[in-house]
């Protein structure tokens, strides 16, 4: 502090490492550099939440009057963006700007990809096997071994799994007539008391908050690291990376502070972990002479190759009590479909068919039990028309018979799908803004129809009947913005090598799901962590 | 069924304040301390007009209203100044409306007479908005703020039909459980 209440922004005079960003990926990368001694600064463009507002954020995120983004002051001027695929992109309906980033926000599904994933990438899954055991530690991952289709592992997890819930208990009825298997679901979700967090007490609410801090978020880290002597530096959007005269090391980050003055931080290891839209388009940013494509952008695949996860859904009432929104979170999932999406399966009352759609074959598909099917009665309350005995009769009716299904199915990696600059709109420092190129292919909506088929025949099979159905045309992303700075043995033709770092600039190296080569279809902040410690071992060797 | 002391407290905990088991809650939300104005309502004239509020959207089937909603103010509105002129300000702008009606305060209303003025403001399809027009304020400040307390609560909860609804922190048991366990 330099008068007592205004933060000091001026860069550190000594800095081994500058990263930029403060969500889970930069967290680690901080927390381990700073606890091997290292001096370590991070920039980070949002601001750094109070933890004692977290009630009121949740009360934002329920009560009506409030828009969703201000639950973490997201969107604006600052986080402008246009969209100019056939699809529009709501970029800012999930992404979070601040200490913590996005995980302040998120689900906290938390899976190792599993090793078929990995084919195509550099490394595989035995490269990031070690790493995934250390992420599942530090971000407290409650999980059981009883995945049949999961990838080996020889430790158990951290914390011990949550229950089943009663909804899973109704869906294993008929899951057990298909054939269909059903098995835990990692969470980043304390079930007892872990590394100094709460478990959780079901406030219901983990996306968009978590007031007890029982599910994990990176500003855990954050504050980690700080303890190791990390410094952070809030509210300090980085404008551009500027390098050496040859071109081969990145020299300073030139970043805004809210008075309005620019600053350079100066190290001499720079990782980016500003997710995998900021990522890249800072690269393209930093364009100059000697990279005037952008910076680390001599492959041509900065902001190519841009991947996400879409919803399959579905949904109706059942002629019992499910007991929905009780929790926020997912307790029972089915990755039986996951390596062949196209196969049935037998059961003593038939089971799913087979597919036998036209066409393309589906991709890689997981299928989701959902805990909070149907309406919270508190929301439908201070939403409604009525009040009185009339809207408790309202909510007695739509309460209590509720379920559904989700799923998960990624997307290849298409060069046309892409976040470039939109140079005709700038944000509030007058960058141009990131222009979001989003579309599906024919193999995606394929795996969305064979998703809803099997949703459809599980919830056949239970009576259920079907009142929505989220399919190709309905679907939007799982915000899991990957692909954007790609991992890979050429330079010709992908960003950054399999240790992290950039083929161009010998101290420049990238934390994010923007590295990732394909999709799959798990959720993927669990690999964000693992090679971001992987990235921290290969910066701290060339330090 | 009964809103007890807990059910304030866990509303209270819904909304981001932190009240110790063993606190008092004792006193009136709308004490600010300075004698009001002659032509003012007194604390307890607005304790009064929430309560009667809350008479009207809240269910029949529920006892202890006033002690609820006074504990629940009370909390909400401490260390909040603002938050209380939003409180009392939509209360002021229901005894406007009272008046030029019914030439009497929403409180000194008959129950079918406060329900009426709701809905002639049109409060039922208002959208709740702290900074929006009377109905609208309204909505937010004293419609809302019963109901996100009511249903946020165990009991409010269980008049549903879920024992640990949105916004409580219940536990993390109570989803495994089967109807009638």
């Amino acid at each position: 502090m330099t008068d007592g209440t205004t933060p000091d922004r001026t860069p550190s005079e000594r800095a081994d490492v500058c990263v930029v960003g403060a969500g889970p990926a930069g967290a680690l990368v901080a927390h381990r550099l700073a606890s091997d001694g290292r001096d370590v600064v991070i920039l980070e463009a949002g601001e750094r939440f109070d933890f004692a507002d977290r009630t009121e954020r949740m009360e934002r995120a329920i009560r009506p009057a409030h828009h969703p983004h201000s639950v973490w002051e997201m969107g604006g001027e600052r986080d402008a963006y246009t969209a100019a695929g056939e699809r529009s992109y709501p970029l800012n309906a999930a992404r979070v700007k601040g200490v913590g980033g996005t995980t302040l926000h998120w689900q906290g599904m938390v899976m190792r990809f599993r090793e078929s994933d990995f084919e195509p990438w550099p490394i595989d899954y035995r490269d990031l096997r070690p790493y995934y055991a250390e992420a599942e530690s530090l971000l407290g991952v409650a999980g059981a071994d009883d995945n049949p289709f999961g990838p080996p592992r020889e430790e158990p997890f951290p914390l011990p799994a949550f229950e089943p819930s009663h909804s899973d208990s109704v869906f294993a009825e008929a899951c057990e007539r298909l054939g269909v298997a059903m098995h835990s679901v990692p969470n980043a979700r304390n079930s007892e008391g872990y590394d100094g967090r709460s478990a959780c007490v079901g406030y219901g609410t983990c996306k968009p908050v978590c007031p007890s801090g029982a599910k994990y978020s990176a500003d855990h880290h954050v504050e980690r690291a700080e303890s190791e002597g990390a410094r952070v530096i809030d509210r300090a959007p980085v404008q551009r990376l500027e390098h050496d005269a040859a071109g081969d090391r990145v020299t300073a980050a030139v970043y805004a502070a809210p008075d309005g003055r620019t600053h350079r931080q100066e190290a001499r290891e720079f990782v980016l972990a500003a997710g995998g839209v900021e990522t890249p388009r800072l690269l393209l940013l930093s364009e100059s002479s000697a990279y005037p494509d952008g910076l680390a952008n001599s492959s041509g695949a900065v902001g190519r190759y841009f991947m996400d996860h879409l919803f399959a859904g579905m949904g109706g009432t059942i002629d019992r009590e499910t007991r929905q929104n009780h929790v926020g979170f997912i307790t029972s999932e089915c990755h039986q479909f996951y390596d062949d999406p196209t196969r049935g399966t037998d059961g003593p009352a038939g089971g799913v068919p087979e597919w036998s759609g036209d066409g393309p074959e589906p991709g890689p598909l997981k299928l989701e039990f959902l805990n909070y099917a149907g309406p919270s009665p508190v929301e439908t309350a201070l939403a409604g028309d009525e009040w009185g005995d009339d809207l408790l009769d309202s909510l007695r009716e739509s309460y209590g018979d509720s379920i559904a299904m989700g799923g998960l199915v990624g997307q290849r990696p298409r060069k046309e799908n892409r976040i470039a600059l939109d140079r005709s709109t700038t944000d509030d420092h007058g960058n141009p803004v990131p222009e979001i190129h989003w579309q599906l292919d024919d193999r995606t909506e394929a795996t969305l129809r064979r998703a809803n088929e099997i949703q459809a025949a599980i919830l056949d099979e239970l009576g259920v009947e079907v009142s929505w159905t989220v399919g190709p045309e309905a679907t939007g992303p799982a915000f899991h913005h990957m692909g954007t700075t790609r991992m890979g043995l050429d330079p010709e033709s992908s960003v950054v090598n399999p240790r992290l770092r950039t083929h161009d600039l010998r101290n420049l190296a990238i934390a994010s799901s923007g590295v990732f080569v394909t999709s799959g279809a798990l959720n993927p902040t669990l690999t964000i962590a693992a090679l971001a410690l992987k990235a921290a071992d290969h910066v701290d060797e060339r330090l | 069924m009964e809103l007890s002391r807990r059910d304030a407290l866990a509303a209270l905990a819904a909304g981001g304040v932190t009240v110790g088991a063993t606190a008092a809650l004792d006193g009136n939300p709308f004490d600010g301390g300075d004698e009001p104005a002659p032509d003012r309502p007194s604390p307890e004239e607005r304790l009064d007009a929430l309560v009667a509020v809350a008479d009207v959207v809240y269910p029949a089937e529920v006892s202890g209203v006033e002690e609820f909603v006074r504990r629940y103010a009370l909390g909400r509105v401490e260390d909040r100044e603002g938050y209380r002129d939003g409180i009392v300000d939509a209360l002021d702008t229901l005894d406007e409306y009272a008046r030029t009606w019914h030439d009497a305060d929403f409180r000194a209303l008959d129950a079918e007479t406060r329900e009426s003025v709701l809905d002639q403001m049109a409060v039922d399809d208002a959208d709740p908005d702290p900074d929006g027009s009377d109905r609208e304020r309204v909505r937010y400040y004293a419609v809302n703020e019963l109901l996100y307390a009511l249903y946020t609560s165990p009991t409010g909860g269980e008049l549903v039909g879920i024992e640990n609804p949105q916004g409580h922190p219940g536990g993390a048991t109570s989803y495994r459980r089967g109807p009638g366990e």
